[in-house]
C-alpha cells in the first residue's frame, strides 16, 4: 500500500514499486538493497525487483561514452517502464536518471527513447524522497544505538535538492545520535571516473573530508551513495580510523528486535 | 618578463605537483575559505530583502537572461555596438585571433611612437599574451593591478581570475618586491615589511610615477553596451580609472562575448558581480564611458573587438552558455578541486571550474592533450553551478566536453578505457550478462587486495583500501530467496 | 574577407536556427529601507569612508571640517565659492593634480543599498582626473539624490557621459584576501550628506 503521492491506490489500480538497486550495490552492496526492502516491506511497501535491470549509465556517460550509454538506457527505461515509482538508494544514480538520460537519449537520435525517458526519469527517486515526499514519513520506526554524522552526497544535495530529508529521517531514529559534520556540503573527491583519472586530486579531497569526519568523534558516517563510502572507506580503513561508513538505508532499516 | 602556459602538462601531472605544495595548499584554503563566507553572507541579506527569500535566484535568472538574450542575438549586437562607438569618437577594429589582436595594439602603439603602456588588469589580454607581442615590439607593457603586478614582478604565472597572485603569500610578496621592482622603476623601500598595507603603499609609489608619464593605456572591458556603445571597468584599486582617465590614447580590447544589449540591463549583472566575485555590495570603482568625452579623458580611443575560438564556443549548443562568463570567479572559491591544486595546474589564464570548460570550447578537442584533461578536472559536484551568477550549467557542460574528447579521439586504436567502456556497456546493457559478469566481482577484488600493483588500480589502493569482497550479489540473494520472503535456510542475510 | 565580415559571417552561423529574445530583460527590482537616507550613511560608513551628516546651512563648515589645516585643495569649476583659497581646475595636467591634496566635488545619484556615490562629472563634479589623483576626496550628496539600489540609480544616469561609480576608498584584497584601503584611487572618502533642516522631533531648537 503507498498511501498519497503520484497514485494513490485504488480497487482498480494498486501502485507499482520497483527497486532499482543500482550495479555497485549489486556487486558490492547485497544488504543495502536487502536495507531498503526490509524498510520498505516494514511500511507497508511491496517492493518489486525488475530483474532486467543494470545500470544508470553514469559510468559511461561521465567518462565521456554517451553512445555506448545508449543502450543502458534503453534497458533501463524498458525495465522500469510498467512502474509508478523506481526507488533507488543513490543520490547519484538517481540524478542520473533525472539528468543525464535525456542528454543520452538526445544523443541516440531516437524520439521514442526521448519520450520513453521522459516518462521514467522523473518518476525515479532517491529512497529520501520517496518516503518523505510519496510515503510522507520522516519516521521510520528504526532503532540505532550509535553516535553518527551524515555526509551529505553532491548529486543528492545539488542534483536532486534532496535537502533535510535525510537529516530529518535519522533524527527521529531512536537511539541514534546526530554529530553535524564540518563542511558537509563540500564533495568527498570520488566522483566515479575521477578518482582514477585524477587519483591524486581525489584522494586530497578525501582525507581532508575523513579528517573533519574523524574529528567529530561519530562511530559511523552515514551517507545515502555506496560509491562515496567506498571511496571515503577506503581512505579511512587506510588511516586505520575506528570510524565505520554505513548506508543510509541500513539505518533506517535497523530495529530494536533486529540489533544491529 | 611574465611567463606563459604553453607547453603545461595535463592536468593530473601538474595537478599532482600542485597537492605536494603545503604552502601553496595553505594560501588557497585561506583565501578561498574567506572569500565564501564573504559571499554567502551578502547571498543571505539579498533574500532577506523580500519576504519570499528568492531574490537572488531572480537576480541570477536575469543575469542568464541578459547575457543570452545578447549571445543569441550576437550578430546584431555587435553591428549596433560598433555603430554606436563610432557615433561617439572611438575607433573599432576586428581581430579574428590573438595574434591579429596583438598587431593592432602594437600598431596604435607605434602610431603614437610610445615604448611603454600601462595596463589595466584584463584576462582577454593575458589570453592573447599582449604584453609578449609587445615586448617583442620593444614596447613595455606595465600591469598596474596589485596582483598583476606581484605576478609579473615574479616572472610568474596568474593563477585565480580575480586574485591572480592568490598563490604567494605576503613574505613571498614582500621578497619579489625588494628584488624586482628596481629592475623597472621605483625600486621598494628598503626597511618594507610583509604587512599588506605597507607592501599596497609600495606598489602605490612604483606605478604613480608610470601611471603619471604613460601616454597610452591598455585595458579589456566587463560589459560592452550595444545600444549605447559604453564600456565597463570593474575594479578596487583605482589603477583602472588611472588607466582609463590619465593616457591620451585608450586601446580596450573586448571579447565579442561581453555584449550586454541595452543600458538598463547592466543592472542585474552589476549587482551580481561583487558580490559573487569580491564578497561585496559594490566593488570600489566602476568606470563607464563612450568613446571620447572632449576634454575629459582619453582623446583618442580604440576598440579591438576580438573572436579567437568565441564563435567555436557559440556554435556548441551545449558549451554556448559559458559565454554567459562574467569573470567573477566565484566557481574557483567553491570548487574543492581548485582548492587544493590552484590555478597553475589548469595550463591557462581561465582555471578552475569555468576554464575546465572555457578552455576547451575557445580551443576545441582533440588536438593537444593538455586541454582534453580538462573537463576531467572534475568530481562534478555542482557546486560551481550552485554559484554561478548567471547560471552556467557547468557540470552539464563537462560531461558534454568529455564525449567531445571521446569522440575526437576516435578513429585511431581504440584505447584501453574505450575497450573497458565498451565491454561495460555490453554487459550493462543485458542483466543475464551482468550477473555472470558479478559472479567474478568477488574475484575481483580478492585478487586486486593481493596485488596491489595491478595497473589502473594503483591510482586507487595509493591510499585508499578496497572494501571486502561480497560474498553474494544482490541479485543472487533475491534469486535465492525470492526477494527474502522464502527462509534462509543459512540464516544469513549476507 | 574582412576579420569583421568573417566574424560577424561565423556568429551568424553559429546562432542559426536560435531564436533570439528581441525585448530587453526586466530585472527584478532592488532592496528598499524605510529610511534612505541613514541606510546610505550606514552602508558608505560601512567601506570606511567617513560619513557627517548636516544641513544646508552646516555645510560649508562641514567642508572645512574635513579639510585638514594647509591642504591643497583643487574643485571643479561648477562648485561655487564653497572653499575659500582653493584652486579651480582648468584642465591641470597629471602631474600638477599629484601635487593637490583634496578635492571637494558634488555627485549626481547616491545608492543606499551598496553605499556608492556615482559621478556623471558634470562641472560640479569636475574631469575625472581630480576625482582621482587627490588622496582625500570630500563629495557632497544632496538627500534628494539618494535613492534605494542600483536599479534605481540607472533611472537618474545617462550612459553618454563618462561615470565613475564610487564604494568606499579605493581597497585591494589581492595579498591574501586581507583587505587594505586606499591603493592608487584616493585612499579617504569623505562624504558630506546635506538633508533639509526641518528640526527633528524632540530635538531643541537653537
Amino acid at each position: 500500500m503507498v498511501p498519497g503521492g503520484r497514485a494513490a491506490n485504488t480497487k482498480e489500480h494498486v501502485v507499482r514499486v520497483a527497486l532499482m538497486v543500482t550495479c555497485i550495490n549489486d556487486a558490492l552492496y547485497a544488504r543495502t538493497g536487502q536495507a531498503v526492502v526490509t524498510l520498505l516491506r516494514r511500511l507497508g511497501v511491496d517492493v518489486a525487483f525488475p530483474e532486467r535491470q543494470t545500470c544508470c549509465a553514469q559510468p559511461m556517460v561521465n567518462t565521456g561514452y554517451l553512445t555506448a550509454a545508449v543502450p543502458v538506457v534503453r534497458n533501463y527505461v524498458d525495465t522500469f517502464a510498467d512502474y509508478d515509482y523506481v526507488v533507488t538508494p543513490s543520490g547519484s544514480c538517481a540524478g542520473s536518471v533525472r539528468h543525464q538520460h535525456d542528454l543520452v537519449a538526445r544523443r541516440s537520435g531516437d524520439p521514442g527513447l526521448r519520450r520513453a525517458v521522459a516518462e521514467t526519469s522523473p518518476r525515479t527517486l532517491e529512497l529520501s524522497e520517496f518516503l518523505v515526499d510519496v510515503l510522507g514519513v520522516t519516521d521510520v520506526g528504526a532503532y540505532y544505538p550509535h553516535t553518527v554524522t551524515y555526509h551529505p552526497t553532491c548529486h543528492s544535495l545539488r542534483m536532486l535538492g534532496v535537502g533535510d530529508r535525510p537529516r530529518m529521517l535519522l533524527e527521529n531514529v531512536r537511539g541514534l545520535t546526530l554529530l553535524d559534520l564540518p563542511g558537509a556540503e563540500e564533495c568527498c573527491g570520488f566522483g566515479g571516473t575521477f578518482a582514477v583519472k585524477n587519483a591524486d586530486t581525489s584522494i586530497a579531497m578525501g582525507v581532508d573530508k575523513a579528517r573533519r569526519v574523524c574529528d567529530t568523534g561519530a562511530e559511523v558516517l552515514v551517507a545515502g551513495d555506496n560509491s562515496c563510502l567506498t571511496h571515503l572507506g577506503g581512505v579511512l580503513t587506510r588511516q586505520r580510523a575506528a570510524v565505520r561508513t554505513v548506508h543510509l538505508a541500513e539505518i533506517l532499516a535497523s530495529t530494536e528486535e533486529g540489533r544491529s | 618578463m611574465t611567463g606563459t602556459f604553453v607547453g603545461m602538462p595535463k592536468f593530473p601531472v601538474a595537478a599532482r605537483e600542485a597537492l605536494g605544495d603545503a604552502q601553496l595548499r595553505h594560501n588557497l584554503a585561506h583565501a578561498t575559505g574567506t572569500i565564501r563566507g564573504k559571499r554567502l553572507r551578502l547571498i543571505d541579506e539579498v533574500n532577506a530583502s523580500t519576504p519570499e527569500g528568492t531574490a537572488w535566484e531572480e537576480l541570477r535568472l536575469a543575469g542568464a537572461a541578459v547575457k543570452e538574450r545578447a549571445l543569441l542575438s550576437l550578430g546584431d549586437q555587435l553591428e549596433q555596438l560598433e555603430a554606436n562607438l563610432v557615433a561617439n569618437g572611438a575607433t573599432v577594429h576586428w581581430a579574428r585571433d590573438a595574434a591579429e589582436a596583438n598587431a593592432i595594439v602594437a600598431r596604435v602603439a607605434k602610431a603614437h611612437d610610445v615604448d611603454e603602456v600601462v595596463k589595466v588588469k584584463s584576462m582577454v589580454t593575458q589570453e592573447i599574451d599582449l604584453n609578449e607581442a609587445l615586448e617583442a615590439e620593444g614596447i613595455a607593457a606595465w600591469e598596474t593591478d596589485l596582483a598583476e603586478l606581484i605576478v609579473q614582478l615574479g616572472g610568474d604565472l596568474p593563477s585565480h581570475i580575480l586574485v591572480p597572485a592568490i598563490h604567494r603569500n605576503r613574505a613571498e610578496i614582500r621578497d619579489i618586491f625588494l628584488r624586482r621592482m628596481g629592475e623597472t622603476g621605483r625600486p621598494a623601500p628598503a626597511d618594507l615589511t610583509d604587512d599588506p598595507a605597507i607592501l599596497a603603499g609600495a606598489a602605490r609609489e612604483h606605478l604613480r610615477e608610470k601611471f603619471l608619464r604613460a601616454r597610452m593605456a591598455v585595458s579589456g572591458a566587463n560589459f560592452a553596451i550595444a545600444d549605447t556603445g559604453t564600456l565597463v571597468v570593474v575594479e578596487s584599486e583605482g589603477n583602472g580609472r588611472m588607466c582609463l582617465t590619465l593616457p591620451d590614447v585608450l586601446v580596450s580590447v573586448v571579447g565579442i562575448e561581453k555584449v550586454v544589449p541595452t543600458w538598463t540591463e547592466l543592472d542585474p549583472l552589476l549587482r551580481l558581480l561583487p558580490r559573487s566575485s569580491t564578497g561585496e555590495r559594490m566593488n570600489p570603482y566602476t568606470s563607464t564611458w563612450t568613446g571620447v568625452t572632449p576634454g575629459d579623458g582619453p582623446q583618442e580611443v580604440h576598440v579591438v573587438l576580438l573572436d579567437n575560438g568565441r564563435t567555436r564556443a557559440l556554435a556548441d549548443e551545449t558549451g554556448r552558455q559559458a559565454l554567459r562568463c562574467i569573470r567573477c570567479s566565484a566557481c574557483l572559491n567553491v570548487c574543492p578541486v581548485y582548492e587544493r591544486t590552484g590555478g597553475h595546474a589548469y595550463g591557462s589564464v581561465y582555471p578552475g571550474p569555468i576554464g575546465a570548460i572555457l578552455n576547451p570550447l575557445l580551443k576545441g578537442v582533440g588536438h593537444d592533450e593538455q586541454v582534453d584533461s580538462l573537463p576531467y578536472a572534475s568530481s562534478l559536484c555542482g557546486a560551481c553551478f550552485e554559484a554561478c551568477p548567471v547560471r552556467i550549467d557547468i557540470p552539464s557542460v563537462l560531461v558534454d566536453q568529455r564525449a567531445q574528447v571521446v569522440d575526437a579521439r576516435r578513429g585511431g586504436r581504440p584505447s584501453g578505457e574505450e575497450l573497458a567502456m565498451r565491454a561495460g556497456a555490453a554487459a550493462l546493457s543485458d542483466a543475464r550478462r551482468l550477473a555472470l559478469g558479478e559472479r567474478f566481482a568477488g574475484v575481483g577484488i580478492r585478487l586486486a587486495r593481493r596485488l596491489p600493483g595491478l595497473p589502473g588500480l594503483r591510482g586507487w589502493t595509493s591510499a585508499r583500501d578496497l572494501p571486502d569482497p561480497p560474498t553474494e550479489s544482490f541479485r543472487a540473494w533475491w534469486k535465492r530467496t525470492d526477494g527474502g520472503r522464502r527462509p534462509d535456510p543459512t540464516g544469513e542475510q549476507r | 574577407m574582412s576579420a569583421r565580415d568573417e566574424i560577424l559571417r561565423k556568429v551568424r552561423s553559429a546562432i542559426a536556427g536560435t531564436t533570439p529574445v528581441t525585448t530587453p530583460v526586466q530585472p527584478p527590482p532592488g532592496a528598499t529601507a524605510p529610511d534612505l537616507v541613514a541606510h546610505f550613511a550606514e552602508r558608505v560608513a560601512d567601506y570606511r569612508a567617513v560619513v557627517v551628516r548636516t544641513d544646508p546651512g552646516g555645510l560649508a563648515a562641514a567642508v572645512a571640517d574635513s579639510l585638514p589645516a594647509g591642504v591643497r585643495v583643487v574643485v571643479p569649476p561648477g562648485l561655487g565659492d564653497l572653499v575659500p583659497g582653493a584652486v579651480i581646475d582648468a584642465g591641470l595636467t597629471a602631474v600638477e593634480l599629484d601635487a593637490v591634496d583634496a578635492v571637494v566635488t558634488r555627485c549626481r545619484v547616491g545608492i543606499a543599498e551598496t553605499g556608492t556615490i556615482v559621478l556623471d562629472h558634470e562641472p560640479d563634479q569636475g574631469r575625472r582626473a581630480i576625482t582621482l589623483v587627490p588622496d582625500l576626496h570630500v563629495c557632497i550628496v544632496d538627500a534628494g539624490q539618494v535613492v534605494a539600489d542600483v536599479p534605481d540609480a540607472f533611472a537618474h544616469l545617462d550612459p553618454r557621459r563618462p561615470l565613475t561609480w564610487i564604494s568606499g576608498p579605493s581597497a585591494t584584497s589581492d595579498i591574501e584576501l586581507d583587505r587594505v584601503e586606499g591603493v592608487h584611487g584616493p585612499r579617504v572618502l569623505w562624504v558630506i550628506v546635506v538633508e533639509p533642516a526641518a528640526p527633528r522631533p524632540g530635538e531643541a531648537a537653537g
